[in-house]
């Protein structure tokens, strides 16, 4: 399905990574947003309250904190809308309740978190990736979800329509995963045309009221939804359910409903995994990174060659689920592997248990505030470097 | 044939549509999850029933009704209503009932839940829904502590009250829910017992066809907790101690009906007023500001 015209600026732009997911959402037919103002995220909802009165059957509304924004929006998913909220790191804490109310409902929706520098409140103004491992584990109970990361105004607009059809595809809540500098660098935008958008429709059950069943999945696990106000008379809860969304309070339910949570997600990962690859073929060290940092990493790679050392870049862009295969295949060929990410070790024990020992890891990380100092990634990399030799 | 058989027959025959395997309840409540968690002489069942009776009285067609709950003994209500019904997590039913209303505003949303869910933990949800005017009914069974989790002291709790987190008695100042609806702007606010059945079915009907924010605060018992505890009888007699102790005063003002635990509790229809909805709101300011450019939303 191609995008709704209506919802999409068509045209070369220069605007930062905020407005250009605003634009994203809207191209990506998000009407209804629902939101509570942060820093650094706070520019994507602005915007949108601006576009939103001028676009059809669109709505913003600024909620009262950060747990009735990630539930308005859900609701208004099940009245069929496509919905996202938009927050930073310590609003982002706050939506854990509904990341997991979400998760278990399987409410298709989209949460942005523009990272800056934590615990608490951190540092408001400035940039940091330490909110991965939240986004992957942060609700409580055992789910799956999908996180991306785009480095770029451009790509945060490309990017934010596959977060939405991402979360349609698999009835599953997409983390956003921007940061401050990706959110406050302006560049050009091009917005193609509506009809070069790809849209992926809302999974709506073809059955009639009586014979639909609203979590009985589908082959590829995922269940066909409904809306409220279609006559379905149906039941949905964050309790564990049965296919027919009734709560069950067995081991037996339980089973089936969480596994299939996970494996929808899991046994789907080879259709969601994307990385981008740049000289890795040759390389005897492969810099495994994401989102603003991979922007640096280019730089540090570049001094790196200069100095001798062959050096790729595999830059990923969906961050989870995580493709430990081709880590494990890099490493198995020798590889040794730098990590560099804003924070203290985040997606680098992830490449660290995917290698699975077969070549060394070295975490380029640090506490957030600033990008990478490029040197610092140089020295990681010789030291990478001298480990695999 | 018998004369017993012949009466038998003569009294199932009279009325065509008449179907004795068949509850008047079928077509309202989910029949296939009955029994349900409710004590013997809670009183939620008697505002299921009444809300029940409501919807029959409004004549909304029942597909576009949509029940939210969030957690708790009254949260339960969802999963037994044979409506679209959605049960959320704890005190966020309305910020729920708010995204289904304003993203598709024909629906008539009702958020059901206890006085712990919706005004404790989801207070700041109540006070701005309220504020905002969304136009939804929320019905709020006040049964003063937390029933589903043993018995445990609330904000509704009234001073003296003893509960499982307040062996010696609460010292807390409780809220007067009427008063706080009417404060943050409700434009409608009501408050009953589980006996007054006929004016609590009425002021559902007045709620739900009133645009805007309604409230409805239900007084109900809870004999398995707050009434054992309290050592006021079970169910039943907590009814009569309604009937003795409440007084119907719908001029009574909001301030003034705040609970005791032992004292007459003033019930009645405290607040009807008009306040433009928070789409009406919206739609009126932005075609004043915008003009032609702003696209009236409709959903």
């Amino acid at each position: 399905m191609k995008a709704d015209p209506r919802g999409v600026l068509t045209g070369s732009h220069y605007i930062d990574g905020d407005f250009a997911c605003c634009e994203g959402a809207l191209a990506a037919g998000c009407r209804f947003i629902a939101g509570y103002p942060i820093t650094p995220s706070t520019e994507v909802v602005e915007r949108f309250s601006r576009r939103a009165p001028m676009v059809d059957g669109a709505l913003f509304i600024q909620m009262e904190d950060e747990l009735a924004a990630s539930i308005t929006i859900q609701g208004a998913v099940w009245a069929g809308k496509k919905a996202m909220t938009v927050t930073s790191g310590p609003g982002f804490s706050l939506m854990m309740e509904h990341i997991g109310l979400a998760a278990m409902t399987e409410t298709p929706c989209v949460f942005v978190d523009v990272q800056r520098g934590g615990p608490s409140t951190g540092l408001p103004t400035l940039p940091s990736q330490s909110d991965m491992m939240q986004a992957r584990w942060g609700s409580h109970g055992d789910y799956e979800i999908i996180a991306l990361s785009p480095n770029s105004p451009q790509e945060t607009f490309d990017l934010c329509i596959d977060a939405f059809n991402l979360s349609e595809q698999y009835r599953v809540p997409v983390m956003f995963m921007m940061d401050e500098c990706v959110g406050h660098m302006m560049e050009r935008v091009i917005i193609p045309p509506a009809d070069q958008i790809e849209i992926t429709p809302r999974r709506y059950t073809k059955l009639p009221p009586g014979q639909y069943l609203p979590f009985k999945p589908s082959e590829d696990l995922v269940p066909e939804i409904f809306k409220a106000g279609d006559g379905y008379r149906l039941h949905v809860t964050g309790l564990t359910h049965d296919f027919r969304g009734y709560p069950v309070m067995t081991a037996e339910v339980q089973e089936q409903l969480v596994h299939r949570l996970v494996n929808k997600i899991r046994l789907n990962a080879p259709k969601i995994w994307r990385y981008e690859e740049t000289g890795v073929e040759d390389a005897d060290v492969v810099l495994v990174t994401y989102g603003i940092t991979s922007r640096v990493a280019g730089e540090a790679i570049e001094v790196a060659r200069q100095k001798g050392i062959k050096v790729g870049m595999l830059r990923l862009i969906v961050v989870w689920p995580f493709p430990e295969p081709r880590i494990l295949e890099l490493a198995s060929r020798g590889k040794a592997m730098v990590v560099a990410e804003m924070n203290y070790g985040q997606v680098f024990f992830e490449v660290e248990r995917s290698a699975r020992g077969r070549a060394p890891v070295v975490l380029a990380g640090h506490g957030g505030g600033t990008v990478h100092n490029i040197d610092d990634i140089v020295t990681k990399i010789e030291e990478a470097h001298r480990c695999q030799s | 044939m018998s004369i017993v058989s012949e009466l038998q027959k003569a009294s199932l025959s009279p009325e065509p549509d008449f179907h004795p395997d068949k509850h008047p309840m079928d077509d309202f409540l989910r029949m296939d999850r009955m029994p349900h968690i409710w004590c013997s002489t809670c009183g939620i069942g008697v505002s299921v029933n009444c809300f029940a009776k409501a919807l029959e009285k409004c004549g909304f067609p029942l597909d576009e009704v949509v029940v939210v709950s969030g957690i708790g003994c009254t949260g339960r209500v969802a999963g037994y209503v044979k409506v679209d019904s959605f049960h959320t997590t704890h005190g966020r039913a309305i910020p729920f009932a708010t995204g289904l209303k304003l993203a598709n505003p024909k629906l008539k949303v009702v958020v059901f839940s206890g006085d712990g869910d919706i005004i404790a933990i989801g207070g700041n949800h109540f006070i701005n829904a309220a504020r905002r005017n969304i136009d939804i009914t929320v019905i709020c069974i006040n049964n003063f502590n937390y029933a589903m989790t043993g018995g445990q002291v609330a904000a509704t709790t009234p001073t003296e009250a003893i509960l499982s987190t307040a062996p010696f008695g609460n010292f807390e100042f409780p809220f007067n829910l009427p008063f706080l609806a009417e404060s943050v702007g409700a434009v409608y606010v009501a408050r009953w017992t589980s006996l007054h059945v006929y004016n609590q079915t009425n002021s559902m009907v007045e709620a739900m066809r009133k645009p805007g924010f309604s409230f409805i605060e239900i007084i109900a018992p809870c004999p398995t907790i707050f009434e054992r505890q309290q050592k006021m009888g079970d169910g039943l007699d907590r009814l009569r101690w309604y009937c003795e102790n409440s007084e119907i005063r719908n001029d009574a003002g909001t301030k003034n009906v705040d609970i005791r635990l032992r004292d007459k509790m003033v019930v009645g229809k405290f607040v009807d007023v008009e306040r433009p909805t928070y789409l009406d709101a919206m739609n009126a300011h932005y075609k004043d500001r915008l003009g032609e450019k702003y696209k009236v939303y409709e959903g």
